[in-house]
């Protein structure tokens, strides 16, 4: 599942994040569930402490500081959050948990290929894999809601892979 | 913060009418049959009848993709009556079938028509009718003396009284206004039952044609609604919090099957009971299980799950139990629909990188790719079971297509503009 891809990444790079020296055995299907997650997410920016064994947070410039994007992409048929993308999200993570009055809407979307429900599916599943993140990361249920369009508010109506690529992606909406 | 609005309208509201279809043949696979429709006589107020009721059997038959209508003014007679009908004069001119008929008014707003269909070379009348019509019902009139010439001919049933319901989309800068519309199977009568600036998705019929289960996303959030098409009256029978999709009404009428993914997203088919409200869960899967649809004898559902990787179609019994996988040809087959016989199954299927429409035999399980586009989906089956409706593109804009089930006859109902998507065929009329 590709799902689960995203949380053992992720609970990779909380581990390195703080320092950690034990990294989990994945599962043959990767199956690793967050025991490693906790909010204590180095938030000083550079992520360089302890990463000698991670390697995912490349340029920072467009995670873990400047502005702070509302949207991330991902791949054909994919619900796994790249490495550029997971520091987007540990971000939108971190003002979540510190901020508890906040509340945000994950919005799913999927390019035009295929089935309109089934592409509902795909959005769902890719608004989840965040939402898994930002629960393991400290944000609490209350604060996130899902919605999935599909393919039906493309961001980019075009019909080539350019236009795909925009369009596969999760939205935070920030309601609160 | 965008400003939404929804708009619910009865079937008599038509304010909007937008683009009406008209057909075009883009594919002839086989002959089409040289036929004549000779215009109906008429006998009442003024100088003219309500409507050209030749013109519309006349369209209907063209639009069928199996017969060839010949011109008016190539016709040798104009027989109203099947005394005056001369056989040599439509022999000659090698025409398979003459149909020829008057319009009688009989009061205010009331009339009959009356048809009769002859075979020249046998020389003898394969079936007459005469059926009382109002101004406001001789087009259907008209539709449904079509589809008994069609079906005396071809052995068909005839869908030229059917409708169609479908969605469209209409861009303006950056608001995109939805919208749900029904109109006659020829594109007449285009009216709009729901009007929104948040999306609308898979409309389905109630067997009944009586009403029209739809998801709207009115509030930021997926609900289900079923709308009666008279009263323009809906309910909104699916709101729980994440997905609410996907809806297909039960043969029986009385339920739906629906697509739910709860707080955690986990997409799972559900039956809803529309008397009591009360849902019952039916696949129970990590994976996305949705697109639902029942088989008309009632007894399993159908539906598209990616628990072995890939979208395949699948199918649980009613009551429960395993699913069992029904496709196996290529790496993605989503959204079946069977044809009302049972015998077939129709679902968007990857061919070679396209999406197409494709219909599975499920006897010999033999797979038939009948469309041609890259975009291709939506099918749903006439209720004759002989040919489906799809969406294809145009350039950006969504168009339908019909074709047969045998793939031969394809034709784009091509509209005026705006993206039209997510076409469903109604079912027979129930009289």
């Amino acid at each position: 599942m590709k799902l689960i891809k995203a949380t053992a990444a992720l609970s990779l790079l909380a581990l390195a994040a703080c320092g950690g020296n034990t990294i989990p055995d994945p599962e043959p299907d990767g199956t690793v569930y967050g025991s490693d997650s906790g909010s204590d997410v180095d938030t000083s920016g550079t992520g360089d402490d302890g990463m000698s064994g991670g390697g995912f947070i490349g340029d920072d410039s467009a995670g873990m500081s400047g502005e702070l994007t509302n949207v991330i992409y991902f791949e054909f048929d994919s619900s796994e959050v790249s490495a550029d993308s997971t520091d987007v999200v540990l971000r939108h993570a971190i003002q979540l948990a510190e901020n508890q009055r906040l509340t945000v809407r994950l919005e799913g979307h999927a390019d035009e290929r295929g089935s309109r429900e089934y592409n509902i599916g795909l959005g769902e599943r890719r608004a989840q894999a965040v939402r898994q993140i930002l629960l393991l990361q400290g944000a609490t249920p209350a604060q996130i809601s899902t919605v999935s369009f599909g393919e039906e508010r493309p961001a980019d109506f075009g019909s080539d892979e350019s236009a795909y690529a925009l369009n596969r992606r999760v939205v935070f909406t920030y309601t609160n | 913060m965008r400003k939404a609005f929804v708009l619910i309208a009865s079937l008599f509201v038509s304010s909007t009418a937008i683009a009406d279809l008209t057909v075009e043949i883009t594919q002839g696979g086989v002959k089409q049959r040289p036929i004549a429709v000779v215009p109906f006589g008429w006998s009442g107020q003024g100088a003219e009848p309500p409507l050209d009721v030749a013109s519309v059997i006349a369209a209907d038959l063209k639009r069928s993709g199996r017969f060839d209508p010949m011109a008016e003014d190539g016709m040798l007679q104009k027989p109203t009556v099947g005394a005056d009908l001369d056989f040599d004069d439509w022999s000659i001119l090698k025409v398979e079938a003459v149909v020829i008929g008057r319009i009688e008014q009989t009061g205010a707003n009331a009339y009959n028509v009356q048809f009769q269909l002859f075979d020249p070379f046998r020389r003898e009348q394969l079936v007459g009718y005469r059926m009382p019509a109002s101004k406001g019902t001789m087009r259907r009139v008209a539709h449904r003396l079509a589809d008994m010439i069609y079906e005396e001919l071809t052995g068909i049933k005839g869908v030229f009284a059917t409708k169609v319901t479908y969605v469209t989309a209409d861009r303006v800068g950056d608001d995109t206004t939805y919208r749900l519309v029904v109109a006659d199977f020829d594109g007449e009568n285009e009216t709009v039952i729901m009007e929104s600036t948040d999306p609308i998705m898979s409309p389905a019929w109630s067997p009944d044609s009586r009403r029209i289960a739809y998801v709207s996303f009115e509030d930021q959030r997926s609900s289900i609604f079923v709308q009666t098409l008279r009263s323009g009256n809906r309910i909104k029978v699916s709101s729980r919090p994440g997905i609410n999709g996907a809806p297909s009404f039960s043969p029986d009428g009385r339920q739906l099957v629906i697509t739910q993914g709860g707080v955690d997203g986990n997409l799972d088919i559900y039956i809803l009971d529309l008397v009591s409200r009360q849902t019952r869960r039916l696949t129970d899967h990590r994976a996305i299980d949705t697109e639902g649809t029942w088989s008309p004898d009632g007894r399993y559902i159908y539906f598209t799950s990616d628990r072995s990787g890939g979208p395949q179609v699948y199918r649980v019994a009613v009551n429960g139990g395993t699913p069992e996988r029904v496709t196996f040809e290529g790496s993605y087959n989503a959204r079946p629909r069977l044809s009302p016989d049972g015998n077939k199954l129709a679902v968007v299927h990857n061919d070679r990188g396209n999406f197409r429409i494709a219909v599975m035999d499920l006897r010999s399980k033999d797979l038939l790719v009948l469309s041609a586009g890259a975009q291709d989906e939506s099918p749903s089956f006439a209720p004759n079971s002989d040919t489906l409706i799809y969406a294809t593109r145009q350039r950006r804009n969504g168009v339908l297509e019909t074709v047969s089930a045998d793939g031969l006859i394809r034709q784009r109902l091509a509209s005026r503009q705006g993206d039209v998507r997510e076409p469903v065929w109604s079912p027979f009329e129930r009289f």
